[in-house]
């Protein structure tokens, strides 16, 4: 098990430095949650880890591998998968497609060999699909299975993206805001599904998230920031007792 | 009222999985391969015709209807694959090594196209794949000691293993046997990783990534095996043309291609093949139009561009779906009968999708 390491982090868009000098450790089996009002930088430090920007400083390290190094769509390999604030999944690709798309970094392709169809094409078409039902049955998902996402609800969506990254087998999940848009029931099952994906798989978890009660219910520390900066980094209870970042949510005591 | 039920993984990962599509291919066939019985010369040579387009589809369908990269320049790869086929031909080499040496060509100089597209978007390859296509008539209208020039170039007669095959019958098996391969080997792509990837890249560039998928790469990937295919249709084509010049292969005959795709169905196999049908219907439809409309409007010189025009634009509005959406509904209407509602096809708007940071 790797531990994701992030030093001094930060990045400038024009002259807004939207992360500025971050610095955690994310242990191996931790829930790890990242909070701070909106523009905090909060999704931007997900798009650091998964490489779609560029850092202007800092470093970040999963394990023995230097993040920097790798091209984005190589993060995947080192177990990192993630999900997105606003849902992106394939739309026009049935719910088994787009699991199946999961499996991609576990997938060996050729061109010639996928347009005959032959060495063992079916057979390993079979392996995935076994896994991907495996993923299917944790998160109860079986009933869509067949359908297109264009044709599901925001809810259905959102489980079944966090089903696609779960298909990649990943060690670090980044789940960023996995309760936002969902009702109180929906959120409840969120929480039992990260409890599964956490024993049953034994997959890090960060995610950002603005709904407190889950945040409480389910990570072991939280990271708060505002405007790039950390205030904060402990338990649910010290952060959230945490003078700084009172201030930042409800503004400074007249 | 018809009711799937699935009992084993291969039952999705076989081409026709239903019943019902079993019959309709296997009957669709099996009359394909009966034609020639029944049909005199001409509409068999135009049956024939009908199915190079239906390859050249499939072809354009990979990198547009799959991998969503539009594409302006595909009749370049018609062609550069009939003018290829028909040049190493004529210095002797047999059919068979022509094709595929003409196909790898082909997918060749997809390959390259999809290497400088791979970083452009929309509006910007639209224009790019153009330019393309100008570039490519150009150089084959100009470079005369190899091509003919626009004087055009005579296409060597079909022979295959030493045969000679003058027959229209004869040449219209070559092209059945060709398109049964393509269809069959497209379908094989859309059922593995690779074919995923295409429809991985066109939905969500961003989420491709994100899951392992090397989006350039993949581009270049679907532009070659869709150039290499779209030159098969252009080595059978050229055997239909006898006779060959560089205006055949211009921004028309591209339009005639992107045409048949949007009004088939984007993203199915069966899209292309309906949009074939489509385009090779639609002169037949017009020459007895003709017949019927007043000499003023039926002797117009741009009837048939227009035309096209105009029945694009109501595909776009209408139907967007195309002629495969509404066979799909047709379909759904009578394996549901009687549930099926006017609603059932309607959609939901989309919901927000994640900023694109490209």
């Amino acid at each position: 098990m790797s531990s994701l390491v992030v030093e001094n982090l930060s990045i400038e868009f024009g002259g807004v430095r939207a992360v500025d000098g971050v610095s955690f450790a994310v242990e191996p089996g931790e829930t790890f949650a990242i909070i701070g009002p909106n523009g905090a930088g909060k999704s931007t430090i997900f798009n650091l880890i998964s490489r779609i920007y560029e850092p202007s400083n800092g470093s970040i390290h999963y394990g023995e591998r230097n993040l920097l190094d790798v091209p984005p769509h190589r993060v995947v390999n080192l177990g990192i998968a993630r999900t997105f604030q606003n849902i992106d999944l394939f739309e026009q690709a049935t719910v088994l497609q787009n699991l199946l798309v999961g499996r991609h970094s576990r997938m060996s392709r050729n061109l010639l060999r996928d347009f005959l169809f032959i060495a063992g094409a079916r057979a390993r078409e079979r392996e995935h699909r076994r896994k991907v039902e495996d993923i299917i049955d944790l998160l109860q998902i079986a009933h869509y299975r067949d359908q297109k996402i264009s044709d599901l609800s925001y809810g259905a969506r959102k489980n079944v993206e966090l089903a696609r990254a779960l298909c990649a087998e990943p060690t670090l999940l980044l789940l960023d805001e996995p309760a936002s848009g969902l009702n109180q029931e929906e959120t409840d099952d969120v929480s039992f599904w990260l409890d599964d994906v956490k024993h049953d798989l034994g997959v890090t978890i960060v995610m950002v998230e603005h709904d407190m009660g889950l945040v409480g219910r389910v990570a072991d520390r939280v990271m708060a920031i505002n405007d790039g900066k950390l205030l904060a980094i402990g338990t649910p209870d010290e952060v959230r007792n945490n003078p700084d970042v009172q201030q930042a949510y409800l503004g400074i005591p007249a | 009222m018809q009711i799937i039920f699935k009992t084993s993984y291969d039952q999705d990962i076989n081409i026709l999985s239903k019943r019902g599509e079993y019959i309709r291919v296997t009957l669709l066939i099996v009359s394909m391969l009966a034609a020639p019985l029944f049909l005199d010369v001409y509409y068999l040579s135009e049956l024939g015709l009908l199915l190079v387009y239906a390859i050249a589809g499939i072809g354009l369908m990979i990198s547009t209807g799959f991998t969503g990269q539009v594409s302006f320049g595909h009749a370049a790869f018609l062609g550069i694959g009939a003018y290829c086929h028909s040049i190493l031909m004529t210095t002797g080499v047999p059919f068979s090594v022509s094709v595929v040496l003409t196909t790898l060509f082909c997918g060749f100089i997809g390959m390259l196209l999809g290497r400088s597209a791979s970083r452009m978007h929309g509006f910007y390859l639209a224009v790019a794949t153009l330019a393309f296509l100008i570039i490519v008539e150009t150089v084959i209208g100009e470079w005369t000691s190899l091509t003919g020039g626009y004087a055009g170039f005579l296409v060597p007669e079909l022979q295959i293993f030493g045969v000679y095959l003058p027959e229209i019958w004869q040449q219209y098996y070559v092209d059945l046997g060709l398109t049964l391969f393509v269809v069959w080997g497209t379908a094989n792509l859309l059922r593995s990783p690779t074919g995923r990837a295409f429809l991985a890249v066109r939905d969500s560039e961003l989420s491709a990534r994100s899951l392992g998928i090397n989006v350039e790469w993949v581009k270049i990937q679907s532009f070659g095996i869709s150039a290499a295919i779209t030159g098969i249709a252009g080595i059978l084509l050229a055997h239909h043309l006898a006779y060959l010049s560089p205006e055949t292969f211009g921004v028309l005959e591209s339009l005639k291609l992107l045409l048949m795709i949007v009004v088939g169905g984007l993203g199915s196999i069966t899209g292309a093949i309906f949009g074939a049908i489509f385009v090779s219907l639609l002169p037949v439809l017009l020459s007895l139009l003709r017949d019927v409309l007043p000499g003023a409007i039926s002797q117009q010189a741009g009837l048939e561009p227009m035309l096209f025009g105009v029945i694009i634009v109501l595909f776009v509005v209408f139907e967007p779906d195309g002629i495969n959406g509404r066979w799909k509904k047709l379909l759904h209407f009578f394996e549901t009968f009687p549930y099926y509602r006017k609603a059932s096809f309607v959609r939901q708007k989309r919901y927000l999708k994640t900023e694109r940071m490209r």
